[in-house]
């Protein structure tokens, strides 16, 4: 467990965060400008705060009304920066080795075979960063960071400044590091599907203040918490996969509803978690019949929020979960939606991305 | 070595001895301090940076002679750290010792210019990804940044080299030009151009002193572009 208590001058703004990170991986989530990173250098000992405390385990690091402060080099965070800072000098086997120089005898480490096995860097080891890809630096980035035999990783937008495609290649890397090595993660993004695939705890930051903390399907099903805005609005749903069809289809049972989607590399029994993008959800009234679409959950509407704009945000309780809703409020008008209201959300199978589903709950 | 000894005069090769014996030793006792010293300018804020920026280069701006003299004040028998160091038996003034300490003077600003340099590209981002790996200061500065700055330590050290075997003004007026134990190259070649008839051997060290720096040069170009091209990970 993490415990962060800080306040910190910014330009322009003054950062007030309190909050605590059970086990697993605890996102901080906002956009950019909101302190993210000032609150992970602070946890890291990169940054002094103006006041506040940070412990771990119970193990005060930084404490300023004691005066008490632990250097970076004896908090034994795994730090994974979002340009890589891979030593140029260095090949990446020594890269990789560096930390664990530094690290206790006593300290659970993993293996290097079994990290460089985990991250699939086998083929690079003798090379030197300058001749690797982002992708490439940014798992070495991961592994070093392990290798150091961390109590907790850090992981400061470590995807931003990938391209789609790599950053694709690089997500499901965190997932193991979840599910297989279990460490505690304290995870930096303002990316709605990086929440999606790697929460278990998200705490939302605004204007240098927690908004809202909350388990993944909390945090994004809550209407009134956008930090990454109206268009990134997506709900969290836990599916169990039920079979695969020979057409290419997996079928999932998300809480007695079927949900199909584009093949789901998992096998059956396995729990993955599907972002719905709020925009991809169209509502009807009556249970539609011959529409192309085949994921027709029932729900009741529980509460509809509307802005400035044309548009308005339904949330709807289904047997599968909380779903979000973008549509207009003429729609909501015509169909007659209020709190209470019968009403399905149909979504279209292709409009989820493999990137939106990922593994465990 | 016969053969040279030959073709130089034994007070000549003396000369030649001796300053590469003063260069070095200059070079070697200067390098640890200007490493550091070049590291304080570039990374670390603190009170008085100015004015230890403008000491250390004192010694460029200053004439020559000034400096050995200041040199002589102070070092010197009578100086206040000349006369203290005296007591525990070593001595400056007028010895080869001298002669190295005015030399690794004059070439500092030049060597803490080059590794400044050097420092300042070698980003701090790179320290901070070390000390979150467990590296403490000490280390990081072992394992990252020195390696990194070899190529400017080298240019720096050659460059301080090259500044000692030349400098003439600071160490006459400090140890003066006695053979065999304060007489440099320069101070050797001046004073063979004093005397009738001295102009062939005053070529003789002048070719000797081209074929040093040259050689200097090589070696460290060769040096510097091993150490860039491992620092630039390739």
């Amino acid at each position: 467990m993490l415990t962060v208590s800080l306040q910190h001058a910014l330009p322009g703004f003054g950062l007030n965060v309190q909050f605590e990170a059970p086990p697993g991986v605890t996102v901080l989530f906002g956009r950019s400008g909101t302190g993210k990173t000032t609150v992970i250098q602070t946890v890291a000992g990169l940054l002094r705060p103006d006041q506040g405390s940070v412990a771990l385990e119970g193990e005060v690091l930084c404490d300023t009304s004691q005066g008490k402060w632990l250097p970076p080099h004896k908090r034994r965070m795994g730090y994974v920066f979002q340009e890589g800072r891979l030593f140029p000098h260095l090949t990446v086997r020594q890269n990789l080795l560096f930390g664990q120089w530094f690290a206790p005898r006593d300290a659970k480490r993993e293996s290097l075979d079994k990290v460089v096995d985990l991250l699939g860097i086998g083929p690079l080891l003798q090379r030197r960063p300058g001749r690797l890809s982002g992708g490439e630096k940014q798992r070495v980035a991961i592994g070093r960071a392990l290798l150091a035999a961390p109590r907790m990783i850090l992981a400061d937008e470590p995807l931003s400044a990938l391209d789609e495609a790599r950053k694709a290649e690089i997500l499901p890397y965190f997932e193991r590091l979840r599910d297989e090595i279990g460490i505690p993660m304290l995870y930096v993004s303002h990316s709605a599907a990086e929440v999606a695939r790697l929460a278990t705890t998200v705490v939302v930051l605004q204007d240098g203040k927690v908004q809202r903390q909350g388990t993944a399907a909390e945090v994004l099903g809550d209407s009134a918490v956008m930090p990454a805005g109206v268009r990134a609005a997506g709900a969290l749903l836990q599916a169990r996969v039920a079979r695969h069809h020979s057409d290419g289809l997996t079928e999932l049972d998300a809480g007695g509803v079927p949900l199909f989607l584009p093949q789901v590399a998992k096998a059956p029994g396995s729990v993955v978690r599907i972002r719905i993008s709020a925009h991809e959800v169209i509502l009807s009234r009556q249970r539609p019949e011959g529409l192309s679409a085949l994921n027709i959950l029932p729900g009741t509407v529980e509460h509809i929020r509307s802005g400035a704009g044309p548009g308005a945000m339904v949330s709807l309780t289904t047997p599968a979960g909380r779903v979000l809703a973008r549509i207009t409020r003429r729609s909501a008008r015509a169909l007659g939606l209020e709190p209470g209201a019968e009403c399905h959300a149909v979504v279209k199978t292709v409009s989820i991305a493999p990137e939106d589903v990922g593994s465990g709950g | 070595m016969s053969a040279e000894t030959a073709w130089l005069g034994p007070e000549e090769w003396q000369a030649v001895m001796l300053s590469l014996r003063v260069s070095i030793w200059a070079t070697l006792a200067a390098l640890p301090l200007a490493v550091f010293v070049a590291y304080a300018l570039a990374r670390w804020q603190f009170p008085g940076k100015q004015i230890i920026n403008s000491l250390v280069h004192l010694p460029l701006i200053l004439p020559p002679v000034v400096t050995g003299y200041l040199l002589l004040m102070v070092f010197g028998t009578k100086g206040p750290i000349g006369g203290a160091l005296q007591q525990i038996g070593i001595v400056f003034a007028f010895r080869w010792t001298g002669a190295a300490l005015a030399a690794a003077i004059m070439a500092f600003p030049l060597m803490v210019r080059a590794i400044r340099l050097s420092v300042e590209a070698v980003d701090p981002k790179l320290e901070q990804a070390a000390a979150t790996l467990g590296a403490s200061r000490l280390m990081c500065f072992a394992t990252i940044t020195l390696p990194m700055i070899l190529p400017g330590l080298i240019a720096g050290a050659v460059l301080g080299f090259a500044k000692a075997m030349g400098e003439f003004g600071a160490t006459i007026t400090f140890v003066s030009s006695i053979p065999g134990q304060t007489q440099t190259l320069p101070s050797a070649i001046y004073t063979f151009l004093q005397v009738p008839g001295g102009e062939t051997a005053a070529l003789r060290l002048t070719l000797v002193s081209i074929a040093i720096a040259l050689t200097a040069l090589l070696l460290s170009e060769l040096l510097a572009r091993r150490a860039a091209d491992r620092a630039g990970g390739h």
